[in-house]
């Protein structure tokens, strides 16, 4: 099939196999599209994007806009801190009179888990979620593994670790069902306090000693402490947090095998990795960024494609 | 009430009259190109790929042309019905690995319809650069059919065939023979 199973981005849980494949597939040939002098396609030049922004970011911000820019949509940025939300209107208000200036999709990053599908329960348009709270991050998930797949292959029975900050990261759980999907083995690896209960729900297997992880895995994605959504200590000190769970050139030379690294950024130099680790050769962190502009192009490309046809609705 | 229509199949080329085509194609483009050193093949996806391999397989061993550059263009991005027509492209790869800048470029496809897909692809070719000349090549030409005025340059037959009829080209590549089929709703 040529169509997602999908009308809009929630998460990657709602997502089969053969999603996957259809939007790396089309991601592959917009790589080779944004590696051209220009950089552009002219798919999209009737549509209208806006890019919801309720919490900060840089790089997704950037990513998205970039990817509608060069399928040759037109776009609108918005972020809260500017908005009438200071002033007491409600996400769904918002949204509708963002709509009636004839917006035909949205992108939205909102701090409140559920709120991608909330909107997409109570207005109409398209939703692509780029991050609700602690729940689901889509995109990074398909350029995680989208980038995986380019440097190991077929990830069917791959072992990938996801160290860190796991109970306040969405990536974590989009990786988690992105890659259970395609078949690999996942394992999340941090201190107690930082792993949810419910990991086990999820088919993962959990530790706590980061050599051992190491040791299991063919690549690692290394993730940021969220400090910003710590309403209380963690752990006893970031000293203490890196010395355990940072990774080092001397933990990887102890486990003698090449593993492959990855962080949805933004990093944290000296917390979570070192600066040599992080500009190894085996560290993938800057494709993943260029294949993000990729893969939010093949899902826009694809959701839009599935858009109330043109003609039948004159 | 479920309406079942059936096919009608006829041959239209066999292997032979195909092979005849082929080498006609091939000299007209050695007639015009001459070495092929400013020129570029470009074959249409999907269908226009089997037709280039065939094209400079011959220049290559039975004309003796050493270095044929050639490339592949998707015309998916570029298409004017999207999100018009219910049919759903699927994007397959592009491969043009040099300067199309000041190059002489042919387009090669199978099938010659609409013209829409060519439009496409002039519009997908004016994304890579500014060629001096862009020629089309095309095994069949289903005349009176056109959407836009696009006219092939090089040509293997011109059929008549109306709205609804299919035409299918199979090679020997992908199938048992080179074939051209036409087929008619009864």
């Amino acid at each position: 099939m040529n169509k997602l199973s999908v009308n809009n981005l929630l998460g990657v849980q709602d997502l089969t196999k053969k999603d996957f494949d259809l939007i790396f597939n089309t991601a592959s040939q917009f790589k080779e599209v944004i590696n051209r002098p220009i950089k552009k396609v002219p798919s999209l030049r009737d549509l209208t994007i806006a890019n919801l922004f309720f919490e900060n970011s840089t790089r997704t911000k950037l990513s998205f806009e970039l990817a509608e820019k060069r399928l040759s949509a037109d776009v609108i940025n918005f972020s809260s801190s500017q908005s009438s939300i200071n002033k007491g209107e409600t996400l769904v208000d918002t949204v509708n009179n963002i709509l009636a200036m004839k917006v035909d999709m949205i992108v939205i990053r909102h701090p409140y888990p559920g709120s991608a599908k909330f909107l997409s329960q109570n207005i109409n348009s398209l939703i692509i979620n780029a991050g609700d709270g602690t729940h689901e991050h889509p995109t990074q998930a398909l350029l995680d593994c989208f980038s995986l797949i380019e440097r190991l292959g077929d990830l069917k029975g791959k072992h990938i670790a996801i160290i860190g900050d796991i109970i306040h990261s969405r990536v974590a759980i989009s990786n988690i069902f992105a890659l259970k999907s395609l078949g690999a083995e996942v394992m999340i690896c941090g201190p107690k306090s930082l792993l949810p209960k419910y990991a086990e729900s999820m088919g993962v297997n959990i530790e706590t000693d980061l050599i051992k992880a190491l040791r299991w895995c063919d690549a690692v994605n290394m993730l940021r402490v969220q400090n910003e959504r710590m309403n209380l200590n963690y752990f006893p000190s970031t000293r203490e947090y890196s010395k355990l769970y940072g990774l080092t050139n001397e933990k990887i030379e102890s486990i003698r095998k090449p593993i492959t690294i990855l962080h949805p950024g933004p990093i944290n130099r000296g917390v979570e990795i070192t600066s040599e680790v992080a500009d190894s050769e085996n560290a993938i962190i800057l494709d993943q960024v260029e294949n993000g502009v990729a893969i939010r192009m093949a899902v826009i490309y694809l959701l839009a494609s599935k858009m109330k046809n043109i003609s039948s609705a004159e | 009430m479920i309406i079942l229509k059936e096919m009608l199949e006829r041959v239209l080329l066999d292997e032979l009259k195909i092979n005849v085509l082929l080498h006609r194609l091939s000299c007209q483009l050695l007639e015009f190109h001459g070495d092929f050193t400013e020129t570029v093949l470009i074959g249409l996806q999907p269908r226009g790929i089997f037709l280039l391999d065939r094209i400079v397989e011959l220049l290559k061993n039975e004309y003796g042309i050493k270095d044929v550059k050639v490339g592949k263009l998707d015309t998916t991005f570029y298409r004017d019905d999207f999100r018009r027509s219910k049919k759903i492209h699927f994007a397959k790869a592009t491969e043009l690995n040099f300067e199309v800048e000041g190059r002489k470029i042919v387009l090669i496809d199978d099938v010659l319809y609409t013209g829409r897909s060519i439009r496409a692809a002039l519009t997908a070719i004016d994304y890579y650069g500014r060629p001096s000349i862009i020629e089309l090549l095309v095994l069949i030409d289903r005349r009176f059919s056109r959407h836009l005025p696009i006219q092939p340059d090089y040509l293997g037959v011109q059929i008549d065939a109306i709205e609804g009829d299919r035409v299918r080209v199979e090679w020997k590549s992908e199938k048992k023979s080179d074939c051209v089929y036409i087929e008619k709703e009864s």
